[in-house]
């Protein structure tokens, strides 16, 4: 009785897949869906061998600090850093005092001691980074409506954070010129438009951007380090920097990792040598070798 | 019960026996998980995922609760509190990695049992009852996955709890106000949070009491193995301590290696980058998709496109639900006089050339944007895992002749089972 209510049952099922399957061939030969421009002429993010990748990590103090620079003269204009402190900092191989000064070059909301009303204050170590903006209205008011996003996890929050990152800050084209199999995007989706107050740039999914290019001149940021700042450096130095921002303990962790993989590895193998000297008596070879011994 | 030829715990000190008579708690353990469980000897690498998921759930519980220590149940911070244990809470990256991943190893240990238990027909009689704990297990698992998914609030968390919730207002008449109650509002909010933070540090301790009872139940018949004939004499099995002990521990080991590579190395390699985005009302995903151990689920949700007699959507959750609750009943699907897949020359073949690529298939389309030919890949791998489980599996089991079996375990490991060979071999060697 189960299986003749089981076998009506899984006809069903399979009855109403398959009818919803045929359906959808039936519109795929009847409708065609065209694909929009996106699925060509949206790239993958170019690959940059950053020090942090791969099991032998390092960070790059330098390029952080230079990262650290363009986040504080370019991105900081628009963009809030909420979850990083200034005495984190302090990683990127800043001295105490230099956190201090740091913390101090920026002002953070604060309260008037005297009059209890809002004002701001130099930063300390121990405050977060400030928002350009009050609050979120303010920020889409002088943003041609779009917010810029918070970057603290910005390369953990895109697919290929750190080359993501690069990429959209050096892949601004103009639309009229790129080119992908050959063909413009106005061949290929004469509907295609970007709009006013966007901007076209391959690496951001729907093509079209809000940001205007932030990183446009050579030497736009003076480098203490005497690197030169082509857009090209620039990019990958913030984009380092923002990778340090999402996860600050990532070379503490690949190295805590290979500490942790010694371990278990030797622990496995004594596990191993155990397992077979235990197993040896009534493995079939040792034990059939023992009856006929015995027999 | 247990084989006459266990061995007994046998109290060694005062204080050993002083405990044994007041509470016989060494005892159990003992008979439990140590000499005095007798277990088949050809037990292969397949039987190590018992242990290694109970290792999962220590793993996710004592994880789980340093990080409730850190984490704050509210719309307001608790996406800034995950972030507070990743960066201010000493080795809190450590213990939130451990967690998500933990979870994902879960499944995946929890699968390779489950996969086991399907393919040597473990579910079979007397062990029945053994294989619906277990799926009581995964469904328990599934429920508390989901909602630790919703806590750090970010936007795959979310729009995640607004879909799943969303499938009980495709129930007819009462759909939206069971939706609604569940959630304790119209859409996630500060008492679904809340709610789901609550039942997910409850759940874990549940699952906890249920694997209990599914030890219980496996040790009235014992262990099944790989012959899938059952144990005749001393000389089929040895004590779970020390053979199997060790040969877990090995398991463990070899796991923890592939584990820990995750953690420290690939540790977002599973999750998706949206969830490190802030949840946001109003904005919708572009696509979005469950942890990956949802998947299979998933496509055979997303497989019932067309209105028939119900609504698409009614049948997508309906379909969901049978998919797993179909599992209760494989007992009494499988007529099989015999378990292994080993004997079984036509089980076996629609095992490895049907189910095996329908679940390769589900697991790739329900990651996969609901497109073409995404879902009409997912439509024909969701009819034959019906057809598999609810036909293909009582007709054949009914009409395939078996292949011949081994007289014993003992025989099938030695090629002969004249007499007990292990009698004065037990002993482990020193």
């Amino acid at each position: 009785m189960i299986r003749l209510v089981s076998i009506f049952v899984g006809l069903g099922f399979a009855f109403v897949a398959l009818f919803a399957l045929g359906n959808g061939v039936v519109s795929a030969i009847t409708e065609p869906v065209s694909k929009p421009p996106e699925y060509k002429f949206h790239l993958h993010p170019r690959q940059v061998n950053f020090s942090f990748e791969g099991p032998f990590a390092r960070w790059d103090l330098a390029q952080l600090q230079r990262g650290y620079k363009v986040y504080k003269e370019v991105c900081a204009a628009c963009h809030s850093l909420n979850y990083v402190a200034f005495r984190n900092l302090a990683q990127l191989g800043y001295d105490e005092g230099q956190v201090r000064a740091e913390a101090a070059s920026w002002q953070v909301p604060g309260i008037d001691p005297q009059t209890g009303e809002a004002t701001t204050r130099p930063g300390l170590p121990t405050d977060n980074f400030p928002s350009p903006y009050p609050n979120d209205v303010a920020a889409a008011a002088a943003n041609n409506n779009a917010i810029p996003p918070d970057l603290s996890l910005i390369t953990k929050a895109r697919h290929d954070g750190a080359d993501y990152v690069y990429s959209l800050l050096v892949g601004y084209a103009d639309p009229a010129t790129f080119q992908v199999d050959g063909q413009t995007i106005q061949q290929a989706a004469p509907e295609f438009t970007t709009g006013p107050g966007l901007h076209f740039n391959p690496y951001f999914p729907n093509l079209n951007i809000a940001m205007a290019p932030p990183l446009t001149s050579k030497g736009q940021v003076t480098f203490d380090d005497g690197t030169e700042a082509t857009i090209s450096q620039m990019s990958q130095d913030v984009a380092a920097f923002l990778m340090w921002t999402a996860e600050p303990s990532l070379i503490h962790r690949k190295q805590t990792g290979w500490a942790a993989l010694g371990f278990v590895l030797f622990a496995t193998v004594l596990a191993y040598l155990a397992k077979q000297q235990i197993w040896a008596p009534v493995k079939p070879e040792k034990a059939r070798r023992r009856r006929a011994g015995n027999a | 019960m247990s084989f006459p030829w266990a061995k007994e715990y046998q109290p060694r000190t005062g204080l050993t026996r002083w405990i044994d008579e007041k509470l016989p708690l060494p005892r159990l353990v003992y008979n439990a998980v140590g000499a005095g469980y007798p277990v088949p000897r050809n037990l292969n690498y397949m039987w190590n995922f018992g242990v290694l998921a109970g290792f999962c759930l220590v793993l996710q519980i004592v994880t789980g609760v340093v990080l409730a220590m850190h984490y704050a149940a509210n719309t307001e911070v608790a996406f800034a509190s995950v972030e507070h244990i990743m960066r201010d809470v000493n080795w809190g990256w450590l213990m939130r990695y451990a967690h998500a991943n933990g979870a994902s190893f879960f499944f995946v240990v929890i699968y390779l049992h489950i996969f086991r238990g399907l393919f040597y027909a473990s579910y079979k009689a007397p062990r029945e009852m053994i294989w619906i704990l277990g799926v009581v297990i995964f469904l328990l698992m599934m429920a508390t996955a989901f909602m630790g998914y919703v806590l750090p609030w970010g936007q795959m968390s979310f729009w995640g709890a607004k879909v799943i919730t969303g499938l009980f207002g495709a129930i007819p008449l009462v759909g939206e106000s069971i939706q609604v109650w569940l959630l304790g509002g119209f859409a996630p909010d500060n008492a679904a949070l809340n709610r789901f933070y609550s039942l997910h540090f409850l759940l874990p301790f549940i699952i906890a009491g249920t694997v209990i009872l599914h030890i219980w139940a496996l040790h009235i018949p014992g262990s099944s193995n790989p012959t899938g004939v059952e144990i005749k004499s001393e000389s089929d099995t040895v004590p779970f301590h020390p053979y199997y002990t060790v040969k877990d521990g090995f398991g463990l080991g070899v796991f923890l290696l592939v584990f820990l590579t995750f953690v420290f190395f690939l540790p977002n390699a599973l999750g998706h980058p949206d969830n490190y985005i802030e949840a946001n009302p109003l904005s919708t995903p572009a696509h979005i998709v469950p942890e990956w151990y949802f998947w299979p689920f998933y496509a055979i949700l997303r497989a019932f496109t067309v209105d028939f007699i119900l609504s698409a959507q009614l049948w997508g959750v309906i379909a969901m639900f049978s998919a797993i609750l179909l599992w209760f009943f494989l007992p009494w699907l499988d007529r099989s006089p015999v378990r292994s897949g080993h004997y079984r020359p036509l089980f076996r073949k629609f095992f490895w050339f049907g189910l095996i690529p329908a679940m390769a298939v589900l697991f790739y389309a329900g990651g996969a944007p609901a497109e073409e030919p995404y879902v009409m890949l997912s439509q024909i791998a969701t009819a034959y895992y019906f057809l598999h489980f609810l036909v293909i599996l009582p007709i054949i089991s009914a009409m395939e002749t078996p292949e011949p079996l081994p007289y014993s375990i003992t025989e099938a490991v030695l090629s002969s089972d004249k007499k007990p060979v292990l009698g004065e071999n037990t002993a482990p060697a020193t």
